[in-house]
Formats: structure tokens, sequence, C-alpha cells
């Protein structure tokens, strides 16, 4: 049997993308469930335990919960532009599921003589590739909320679009310390080069600019101004009812999947674990789990940004403090001659 | 990987490097002066202008270029530099009360017009069509916003729209003609443009690319059929603004223009240099018609400046070294001139209140006579009067045509000449042999006293006009400067 | 493969430009501009440049046009009604922009490119990485270029706060 090797990587990529993707809507779907018994637990109480339950566990309330929204009605208000209310919900989810393309999730692997990378493509600029897909994520709530022909949607959408920019850069600029030190923006090569040492150790500041501006990028509390419930209703979201809004949700939770696989990934050393005890990918998975948890205790903790605090946050402590790393790092990396 | 650095021989860059650090100077000494003191930000502006002349003066006969060729410090470039900051430092000293009598006075004014100085240096003297780009760019940008400084005022703001869209549109054009000429020629060098072209001549691609770039320039000196935002954005800007991109934004387009062509497209002459002299008959004869019909002085003037870049364009169809020198020449006297006047009308202003239609000016000589007497001189330099500068710009550019056979375009020039006489003439009739108008003769604030510096910029342009206009030799000699190949 | 692809984007980019000129609401003509965008980045990979298509994609239409978006929906401008007093321009603007069209064309059709192929060819790229001799270049022969480019954000910034910050009356 001869294949042409274009036809094998093809099918290789279609295979590896259905993987991911499946994967990550399973993970979201139990993510909703994990959610609510974290914040069960910081509000003492007992959260889901009906549905399917396996002792305290309701092992089935995302299947039941996901059945609920796709028998809801689905509401098109007056006058809403018909295309981008469409196709808003898509643009959220598509990107944030493309990011996943990039991200190594397992040394490779030989099986039979044949070579299996746990990534779906290994570009040389993957780490701008982030970026370049976060950055496109705005869309989504932004065309939701101007397509709604609603008065809060458009606020919670104007809202995200200052808001994101504004985190943008930091975010950004906090990943350039661990550009400077690994060489290159190859998320297989960064992997790899935090075998013995992971970024962490010299880049501390980075991982919190980065995490906190990633957190604003995803409209995760204490950031979630776009949606800001107690003044905007659902902000961006507020027209939206059964599958579209599960849609929007979907993206926000993969995203925090995504943000959280960036961190582990470009600061926690990715599938690297120490003492090469477990499989690469159980460290991985140990390391996402971590900071979901934590953006979940802080959303639960912490009250929301006013919109001037934001601001002021993201441009006058975020932004210098990013700054400043980069330049720590340049001087460090000369003086020790690296 | 290791980085081999190109010669980078700073030493070429100094004059522009000095007003960039000015220009930061400004903008940080800018957040700690007090708001009685911002005429301090402009004072040391001069001083960083002045220095700047005294490094182009030391890199006088230099000849050599720096960032691996991308730009240098030939006669042709530093002349141009001399010119840009003599008009950058006039304009400065007509800026300072300006802007305390407009209720404008920030620092970032300076720190504006410092940046636009750099971004005229860097064109003048640039030789890569990239470096031609940025300097456009750095140039342009600094003036959108200074056209709008005065942002609670209507004409003020649509001066600046009006520039930065236009400008934007034109910007495209020139590097969509970059993207042609290095598509052609697989350089943005000049010099490597016109070794390619050399080798092989013609090219459909190649036209192109020269068009576009043709009329980049032509938007940014005002050339017909590019000229339609000058009025409006001469009249709507501050007048101290205008009096600033009136002259050395003709100066640094004009000097990368000619480098352009002359260095890089000589190749093409027989295709451009018709087209040019087209293009060159139409400014001139569409500027001084359209000035005959304005009442507005800062409109005339604006259209007045559109048929002095005609002029110019005569000495780029004359080509060769008459032609470079005597458009260099011509774009001294034009600066001293053009500040002149513009320095007159905000001298012979009242306050904030300035005398903006033909009219206002009746009378003023007997109010403000010293003013009244530099605007004549000004005014009559324009029309090419001798004894002054104007006359013998326009004799050189003239000859230089007549001496390559274009002969014919040089009689339009001075027929051109003599109708702009009519038009440049009213105001002083107006302010010589009228009664002042009512709201103009009684003012008690209306004195015959010119603030200091605008007295010292008066008077340097006007005795800069006089100068070149009795002596011109010297200058002259300077501004035979050729270009590094 | 790779001609299926640039033309699969190059259509793509031709219509959504069409978009941006055509559409009547200025929302969709941004987005169509997004898609132009995202089509140039597709076609910035096909020529070897990922790093030139990321940030393409990053500036232009994650934050460029995100700003335009804001704006726009900000002001809420409407739709279209087609030019009011300008009517006559519309015309004359379709004769010279079709004749310029016409000549691009023929001389793009006819034109070979004399020009010699650079030092970076894919190979080389693949050998050294793209952003390294993107890098490389920026601080070798393209230095005075990106100093200048440097000083032009600056004067940008400060334009802008000087036209649209709230003064302090004193």
């Amino acid at each position: 049997m001869s294949l042409d090797p274009l036809v094998i990587t093809i099918i290789e990529a279609l295979v590896k993308s259905i993987v991911v993707i499946v994967g990550l809507l399973t993970a979201f779907a139990y993510l909703t469930l994990v959610e609510r018994y974290v914040v069960a637990k910081i509000q003492s109480r007992i959260g889901p335990n009906r549905v399917g339950a396996i002792g305290p566990i309701a092992v089935l309330q995302p299947i039941a919960d996901a059945l609920k929204m796709i028998f809801k009605e689905d509401i098109w208000p007056a006058q809403a532009d018909q295309v981008a209310y469409t196709i808003a919900p898509g643009i959220a989810v598509g990107t944030a599921l493309v990011a996943w393309a990039v991200i190594p999730l397992n040394p490779s692997l030989t099986i039979a003589g044949y070579k299996i990378d746990f990534y779906i493509a290994d570009v040389n600029v993957a780490l701008l590739y982030l970026l370049a897909i976060g950055s496109l994520g705005v869309y989504g709530i932004v065309l939701g909320g101007w397509s709604s022909n609603n008065k809060y949607s458009l606020l919670g959408a104007l809202r995200s679009t200052a808001q994101m920019v504004s985190y943008e850069i930091s975010l950004g600029l906090g990943l350039v310390g661990v550009l400077m030190i690994s060489g290159s923006l190859s998320l297989v090569d960064i992997v790899q080069k935090q075998a013995t040492v992971w970024n962490v150790v010299w880049q501390p500041l980075g991982l919190i600019v980065y995490f906190i501006a990633a957190t604003a990028e995803i409209n995760r509390l204490p950031f979630d101004l776009p949606e800001a419930e107690t003044e905007l209703v659902a902000g961006f979201a507020t027209e939206y009812s059964s599958l579209k809004w599960a849609l929007f949700y979907m993206a926000e939770y993969i995203n925090m999947i995504t943000i959280s696989v960036i961190a582990s990934t470009l600061f926690l050393g990715g599938y690297q674990g120490p003492f090469g005890i477990l499989p690469g990918f159980h460290w991985l998975f140990l390391k996402i789990a971590f900071f979901i948890f934590v953006l979940m205790w802080i959303r639960y903790t912490f009250p929301r940004f006013r919109y001037d605090q934001l601001m002021r946050f993201g441009w006058k402590v975020l932004l210098p403090l990013a700054l400043a790393n980069i330049f720590v790092t340049a001087i460090v990396m000369v003086v020790l001659g690296r | 990987m290791s980085l081999s650095v190109p010669d980078l021989n700073l030493r070429i860059v100094v004059p522009a490097l000095i007003v960039s650090i000015t220009a930061l100077v400004v903008l940080l000494g800018e957040l700690v002066t007090p708001a009685a003191r911002k005429r301090w930000l402009g004072y040391t502006s001069l001083i960083g202008l002045l220095i700047a002349v005294g490094a182009t003066f030391g890199l006088w006969d230099a000849h050599a270029t720096a960032f691996g060729g991308m730009i240098a410090a030939d006669n042709f470039g530093l002349f141009l530099t001399l010119v840009i900051l003599l008009g950058a430092l006039l304009s400065v000293l007509l800026s300072v009360d300006f802007l305390r009598a407009h209720q404008v006075e920030h620092g970032e004014y300076y720190m504006l017009v410092l940046s636009a100085v750099v971004g005229m240096i860097v064109m003048a003297t640039a030789t890569d069509l990239i470096v031609i780009f940025l300097g456009l760019e750095l140039l342009s940008l600094p003036l959108y916003i200074l056209a709008a400084f005065k942002r609670e005022d209507g004409p003020s703001l649509e001066a600046g729209l009006k520039y930065f869209l236009l400008g934007a549109f034109s910007s495209a054009f020139f590097l969509y003609g970059i993207a042609f000429v290095f598509g052609a020629t697989g350089a943005t060098n000049l010099t490597k443009i016109a070794a390619a072209i050399a080798k092989n001549p013609s090219g459909d691609l190649l036209l192109v690319g020269a068009g576009l770039l043709l009329v980049g320039f032509a938007f940014k000196v005002a050339l017909v059929p590019f000229h339609w935002w000058t009025p409006d954005v001469y009249a709507g800007a501050p007048t101290a603004v205008t009096a600033f991109m009136s002259v050395a934004v003709k100066a640094a387009a004009f000097g990368a223009f000619f480098r352009a062509f002359f260095v890089a497209l000589p190749g093409l002459a027989m295709d451009w240099r018709a087209l040019v002299a087209l293009i060159a008959v139409l400014t001139m004869t569409l500027g001084n018609v359209a000035a005959l019909l304005q009442s507005n002085i800062k409109r005339m003037l604006a259209y007045s400046s559109i048929a002095h870049a005609g002029y110019i364009l005569v000495a780029l169809v004359a080509m060769g070294a008459q032609g470079s020198s005597s458009a260099l020449f011509y774009l001294l006297a034009y600066t001293l001139t053009n500040l002149g006047a513009f320095g007159a009308v905000i001298a012979l202003s009242d306050g904030a209140r300035e005398r903006l239609e033909i009219g206002d000016y009746a009378g003023a000589a007997q109010k403000q006579p010293f003013a009244a007497a530099a605007l004549t001189i000004c005014l009559l330099s324009l029309a090419g009067f001798p004894p002054f500068a104007g006359f013998v710009g326009k004799f050189l550019i003239f000859s230089a045509a007549v001496e390559t056979g274009w002969a014919w375009l040089a009689v339009i020039g001075v027929l051109n000449s003599l109708v702009s006489v009519y038009f440049y003439l009213r105001p002083v009739v107006q302010m010589y042999m009228t009664e002042a108008q009512p709201g103009w003769d009684g003012s008690a604030t209306l004195t015959t006293r010119i603030a200091p510096l605008v007295a010292l910029a008066l008077a340097i342009a006007v005795v800069g006009v006089l100068a070149l206009g009795l002596f011109p030799t010297p200058a002259i000699a300077l501004a035979t400067g050729g270009f590094v190949r | 493969m790779d001609l299926i692809v640039f033309y699969l984007f190059a259509t793509l980019a031709v219509i959504a430009a069409l978009g941006v000129v055509a559409l009547r609401n200025p929302v969709h003509a941004a987005l169509c501009l997004a898609v132009v965008f995202i089509s140039l980045a597709a076609l910035y990979v096909l020529l070897s440049a990922p790093f030139v298509a990321a940030a393409q994609v990053m500036i232009y239409a994650g934050a460029i046009l995100i700003l335009f978006v804001f704006v726009i929906m900000l002001l809420s401008p409407g739709v279209d009604q087609g030019a009011g007093a300008l009517k006559w321009q519309r015309p004359l603007a379709a004769v010279f922009g079709l004749a310029l069209a016409v000549e691009l064309i023929l001389v793009l059709a006819s034109a070979v490119l004399p020009a010699a192929r650079g030092q970076y060819t894919p190979e080389r790229l693949a050998q050294i990485g793209d952003v390294q001799a993107i890098g490389a270049l920026l601080f070798t022969d393209f230095l005075l270029p990106f100093e200048i480019t440097s000083l032009l954000l600056l004067v940008a910034m400060v334009g802008v706060i000087v036209l649209a910050k709230k003064r302090v009356r004193s």
C-alpha cells in the first residue's frame, strides 16, 4: 500500500483534529459540572446530586443540561442582523478550538515504526499564532452584541472591545520573556527546552502578567464586564438563547482550558514532569486542572472591577509590569552572557 | 545566528538625531513645565534647531552615505536640511506668541514640529525609497495633527481631517509605486534602481511605478491635479502651522522628488519629462488664476504656493546640475519669503483676531507700518520683482529651462509671473491706499508693537529676502551641491 | 496543492474586498475587511512568511479592525444611503477607476519580473527560520527604517492624545 505522503498528512491531521475537538467538547461538558462543585464548596453548599448520581456526584448532569438547552426556543430578536447574529457564536467557538492546533500534548511516540506527534502542527510561529487566534476571539462577542439590536448587548460588546484591545498588549508582552529565554516561537521547542528547569523559575512575573491578562481576555470574573449580569442583564449574550447561547458558553469554557494549557506549556514545562514518573499527558492534565481551579477560585472570591479601574489596572499596572519584566530579562540575559 | 551590522556611519545622521533628541526633551519637558512657562519649550526647540544647523554645516562636503546606503549627506541634501531647519526656526519664532494668543499653548506643539522636521530631513537626505516613504510619513503625521491643533475650531479640525484622509490616500499610491519599481528592478536603493534601469531600460512595470511615485510626490507638493486639499488645509490650519507646512514640506518633498527622478529614474527621462512639463504648466496656470479670485489671504497664499510648486517643477524638467541648483536656490528664497509673508499676517493680527480677508488690510500701513512693509517686501518677492530673492530664484530656474531647450516652458512661467503680480499687489494697495475699515481702525489692543520673537522672525526673513536678492552669489555657490550616487 | 490554496484565498480576498466597498452596512463592510486580512495572511503563509501572516492577523484583524468596529458601533452611523451632494462624482470615479484597473491588468498580465531573486529562498528560510531572518534584517540592513518607525509610532501616540484627551482648563 503506497499512499501519497500528502494524503497521509491530511488524514493524520484530520484524525488528530477530531480527537482534540471531541476531547475538548467532553472536557467542556464536565468542566461545567466541576465548576458547580467548586463553587458549591466555596459557598458551603452541596452542588448537583440528582441526575444519574453515583455517590454525591451527578454524572449525567451535563447531558441533562445539554438536552434541556437543545429543546429551548431559539429566539430571534426583532431587527437583529441575521447573518452576524448567526455566525457570532460560531466565531466564538471556532477561534477557541483552532488555537489547539499548535499545542503539544505529549512527547512524540513511535508505535510500530510510525512516529506519532501529539500535536496537529508544529509551526515555527506557534506563539504568534496563538496570540493571533486569541485576538480574533473578540469578534464573536462583538458581533453577537451588535447584531442583537439591544442596548445592553451593544454596551457589552463595546466594553468587550475596549477591554480586549487593552489587555491583549499585556498578554503578548507577558509572553515575550519566555520567548527570549527559549529563542523560539515553536511550542514544541519551548516545551523541550524546559526539560530541566521550568520557565516559571525565570519568569514568575511573566506568568502572573499573562494569567491576569488572559483572564481578562476570556472575560472571566473579575473581568466579566462584557456580561456583568448586575448591570447589563447578560451583556452581549442578553438576546441569545438555546443552542446559540450554549455555543457562547462553550467558547468561554474552552477558552478557560486553552489559556490554562498555554500557561502550562509556556511556564510549567508542558508535558514535562519531574522525576520521569507518570506519562506526559497526565502532567499536562494536572497543570491544566491547577490553572482552571485557580480561575474558578478567583471567580468566586473576587468582586468585579469597575470600568475605570479595569482600564487603569490594564494600562498603568499590568503594561508597565510586563515591560519591566522584558527589560529585566534582557539585562539578566546579557549579564549572564546567554 | 550572528549579525553583521552594516557600516552605520552615525555622523551622517547627526542633524536629524539632534532634532529627534530635542523633540523627546520637549515632550518630557512638557510634563514638568508649568502652564505659564510653556514658551521655554519653544526656546528649547530653537536651541536644538540651532545646534542642528551647526552640525549640518559641519557635515558640508562630507559626501558619504550611512546605514548601508540608505541615507546620505551630500551637498544637495545638506542644503535642503539647512532650508528645512531655517523654516522650522522661523516657524517656531512665529509660534511662541501665536500659541499663547490662540490659547493652544501646549508643549506637544513643538514636539510635533520637531518630529516633522526629522521626517523632512530624512526625506531630503534619503537614498532609498523605503526611507523616503518613512520620512514622508514622519513629516505628514505631525502635520495632520498640527493642522487640527486648534481642536475647538471647526475649520482647523476640517483641515486636519481633510489633510489626513487625502494624505493617507496619496501615501498608498506612493507605496504602490515603490512596489512596482521594486518588482521591475529588484531594488529600493536609488542608485541600484538606476543601475538596473541602465541594464534593462524598457518595461511597463517600471513606468507604472514611476507614474505612481509621481502621483505621491505631486500630492505632497500640491501639483495640479493633486492640489485640491491645499486651499482648505492652508486656510483652516492655524496660521503658524500653515507657514511651516507651506515651506518646509515643499523643501523636503521636492528634495526627495528631485533625488528620485535625477538619481534613480534619469534613464526614463524621455518618458517623464514631457508629462512633468505639462503638469508644471497646469500647476503654474491654475495656481495663479485661482489665486486671482481669492478674497481670503490664506487661501490666496495657498494658491500662490501651488503656483510656486509649478515654477520649481520647471527646474525638474530642465534637469542636470542647473536644474537642481536653481531649485535649491528657489526653495531657499521661497522659504524665507513665504515665512515672511505668513509672519506678517501673524504680526498684523489683533491678538487671536486675524486679518483674513484682504479687505481687512485696509489702512494697516498706518497702524502697523513695520509689519506692513515686511508683508509688502515679501509679496513683491513672491511676485518676482527685483531686487528681491524671488526674482533671482525665478531668473535661475527660467534660464536653466531656456538653456536646456525648454524655452516655451520658461515663457509660460514668465507670463504666469505677470498674472501673479495683480493678486500679490492687492493687499499692498489695501494697506497703503485705503482707509481702515470699521473694526480695524480704533481697536485699543491693536498696537504698533510687534511681539519681539515675531519681529525677529520678520527681520530675519526680510533681511534674507533682500540679501538673497542683492547678493545672491554665495547662496548660489552653496546650492550647486550634487548627489551621492 | 499550493496553487489550489492560492486560488481559494485569492478569490476569497477579492470577493471580500468587493464586499468592503459595495456593502451598505458599515459593520458588514468591516467584517469583509477582516476576511480580506485573513485571506492575505493565508497567502503570506504560502509565500513562506508565516511571521508576516501571524502579524497580519494579530495587528490588522485583531487590533486595528476591532477598533474600526468599535468606532462604527459607538457612532452607529446607520446604513449608507449613497452619495448626496457629490452624485456627479460617481460616474467619473467609475470611469477613472476602470481605466486604472484596465491599465494595471494589462501591465501586470504582460509583465515579467526582470529582477533577480533575492537571497531568502524558501529553503534558506526553512533552514535559518523565518522569524530569525526578519529579526536579523531589522537589526542590520533595515535598522534605519526600524528606528524611524519607532519615532513615527511615538508621534502617532502623541497626536492621538493631543487631539482627543480632555484638557484641564487652567
